[in-house]
């Protein structure tokens, strides 16, 4: 305690001649982790569902490197990884499927950790970068630079990442009256998907056959397209983007309390809210122009992650390592559950949206 | 205090919270214009008026949540606006009106919140942050709820909670959006003890409050509104008369003294119109 102001050495006095000395129970298990004053806030039951699905997912990727056309047993795979073994298990292990699996991971943490962003800037579990157009304005962009531009992988990356952005600034800008709120953003990101759906189903008829086709195929959001040289740099950009997160976490965490107590207990609500908007929109833009636009994992893992954890806000963290799980998980299912190969999104929106529709007979049953 | 027109912006009157000149717009309509404010250090202030008389937006441009469109507010001596949100947050505690919590949050997680401005990214839990929320919760009489979901409460208890949250915030300054509103009268008047308490531990309070009665009996000044003017300050007793409380609401009434306080007590006039006589009987 020497370290610290008088006047907080004065409280902890009171405090303990309160009769008080025993640590505060906050009816949550939790463990304060520090030294030297340094010290983070670690809720056990956020902690232990994020190390199961870490558990899952390192199984989840033990089984995408052995599965597929050319089978390997786990003790090849693990041959392969430790450097024993070499040839054609290495080329198959390390450049074909461990870029996918490592691919499905990372972007499955970042679409959910933005959804998560959305969902607690707005307090609305609806919100989420598909639902308000983002996916569909990176579609936009990635299709303009197909169709107009010719479409190299470059180009179609930036494309993706420019109509993303833009589609962002749009909505920012239509919603922002006095400052933001909650449900006009997911209103005016609703309408301004549907308007770039429709600018998206006309370009693609537009177009020639084959064209459409591999422009479909991206707009359903698939994992089949990406190599070594498109996930390593898509997965060192999410990886420097999630290590920007707890710079912005613990201000919007505070917005859960509402714009008022949160300015009033010391956030700068418009910057905060701004930030986080800004890194979601960055998380789900970078996913978007290497995989396209994968649905419903931003708006599911969220709320997956707030039950299990039963947390009032939701942890993002945790968010992260469900979403990932989820991803690689579903991109299983889509390579090797289903006899045909089909995007992954597709599975995707099948489960999230059963999900949704549970969500929702959920909700309507409580609310009646 | 003694300038019945309101002085003019002076930081060397040892106010914590003052305000010159302020105007706060809402969509290009004036709320409040050129309103002059001084909350004098240790007072419990509050601030009266009619609905819609721009008690709140007085109230929450004082806390700094409303940009001023013309004047200043100082906080300490500094306009409001210069300090950073986390800044403004260790000097002055706000109790917004109708406060949400969120889904599932415990008492004691809730009164922990209040913490944000004293916290840093690696340093998120303090032997501090623990005195002052275990102190908060106390002080408020909810250390027994600390473990419970904040859902599960009644009113009076959650407002309480919510009270906690502000003092865990360790301001010297705390200002309060109607804290009584929707309690019963005992959970009122718990309220108000609770305010009483701090103002009396050296805090210095501002609340709007609806009752007359009640302002009158806690607050040491008052701040009556109308129509986005101020239309009287200074103690209850030379502030709350007949006169005013029938400019300002429009009611016909007669201020007495209160039999157990001394302090005045207002009395609508019995206005009511006789009952049409029954042909029946």
């Amino acid at each position: 305690m020497t370290d610290r102001a008088v006047t907080d050495r004065a409280v902890t006095d009171r405090a303990v001649a309160a009769g008080t000395g025993r640590p505060l129970d906050v009816g949550r298990r939790r463990v304060v982790v520090g030294i030297r004053g340094l010290t983070v806030v670690i809720g056990l039951r956020s902690a232990l569902v994020g190390a199961a699905f870490f558990v899952a997912t390192l199984g989840f990727v033990l089984l995408a490197l052995t599965l597929g056309d050319f089978p390997l047993t786990p003790a090849e795979v693990v041959g392969v990884v430790t450097g024993q073994v070499h040839g054609l298990s290495s080329t198959v292990v390390l450049e074909w499927r461990l870029p996918r699996a490592l691919a499905a991971v990372l972007f499955g943490a970042a679409l959910a950790v933005a959804g998560g962003i959305f969902q607690t800037v707005t307090r609305n579990p609806l919100a989420s970068p598909d639902i308000i157009g983002l996916a569909n304005g990176s579609f936009t962009g990635m299709l303009v630079a197909l169709l107009a531009l010719g479409g190299s992988w470059p180009l179609l990356t930036a494309g993706s990442l420019i109509g993303g952005l833009l589609a962002a600034v749009l909505i920012y800008l239509l919603a922002y009256r006095g400052g933001l709120h909650g449900f006009r953003f997911i209103v005016v990101g609703i309408g301004i998907s549907a308007m770039l759906a429709s600018v998206n189903t006309w370009m693609l008829l537009r177009a020639e056959l084959e064209t459409a086709l591999f422009a479909s195929a991206w707009g359903a959001g698939t994992l089949n397209s990406v190599t070594a040289a498109t996930a390593v740099p898509a997965g060192l950009c999410v990886v420097l983007l999630l290590a920007l997160l707890p710079l912005v976490t613990p201000g919007i965490r505070q917005l859960d309390l509402g714009d008022d107590v949160a300015s009033a207990t010391g956030v700068a609500v418009g910057r905060a809210r701004l930030a986080a908007i800004t890194l979601a929109v960055c998380l789900v833009s970078v996913v978007t122009a290497v995989a396209g636009p994968i649905a419903f994992v931003a708006l599911a893992a969220p709320q997956i992650t707030r039950r299990l954890t039963r947390s009032p806000g939701i942890p993002l963290v945790t968010t992260g390592v469900v979403g990932g799980a989820l991803l690689l998980g579903s991109d299983l299912i889509a390579q090797h559950v289903i006899p045909l190969t089909v995007p992954v999104g597709v599975v995707t929106v099948v489960l999230g949206g059963s999900y949704l529709v549970w969500l929702l007979i959920h909700e309507s049953r409580r609310r009646a | 205090m003694s300038s019945p027109t309101g002085p003019a912006l002076d930081s060397t009157l040892g106010s914590p919270l003052q305000a010159g000149g302020l105007g706060v717009r809402y969509d290009r309509r004036s709320v409040i214009d050129d309103l002059d404010v001084v909350v004098p250090a240790g007072s419990f202030t509050v601030i009266i008026g009619p609905n819609a008389c721009g008690k709140s937006t007085l109230l929450r441009a004082l806390a700094g949540l409303l940009p001023a469109a013309s004047g200043a507010v100082l906080l300490d001596g500094r306009d409001i606006t210069s300090y950073s949100a986390r800044d403004t947050a260790r000097r002055l505690g706000l109790l917004p009106q109708g406060a949400v919590s969120p889904e599932g949050i415990t008492v004691a997680e809730l009164v922990a919140r209040g913490r944000y401005a004293h916290q840093r990214l690696l340093r998120q839990w303090s032997a501090a942050d623990e005195a002052a929320v275990t102190d908060a919760l106390r002080v408020t009489n909810v250390a027994d709820l600390a473990t419970r979901p904040v859902d599960e409460l009644s009113g009076g208890q959650r407002q309480r909670v919510w009270i906690a949250m502000v003092l865990a915030q360790q301001t010297p300054l705390i200002l309060l959006d109607e804290p009584t509103t929707y309690l019963d009268i005992a959970h009122q008047i718990e309220v108000l003890n609770l305010l009483h308490d701090l103002n009396g531990h050296g805090r210095t309070i501002v609340a709007v409050l609806h009752d007359l009665n009640q302002a009158a009996r806690y607050a040491s000044n008052i701040i009556a509104m109308h129509d986005g003017r101020i239309v009287a300050t200074g103690p209850p007793r030379t502030t709350i008369t007949t006169d005013l409380v029938a400019e300002v609401f429009g009611l016909a009434n007669v201020v007495i003294s209160d039999p157990l306080t001394g302090t005045p007590l207002v009395v609508p006039t019995d206005t009511r119109r006789p009952h049409p006589v029954a042909s029946g009987g």
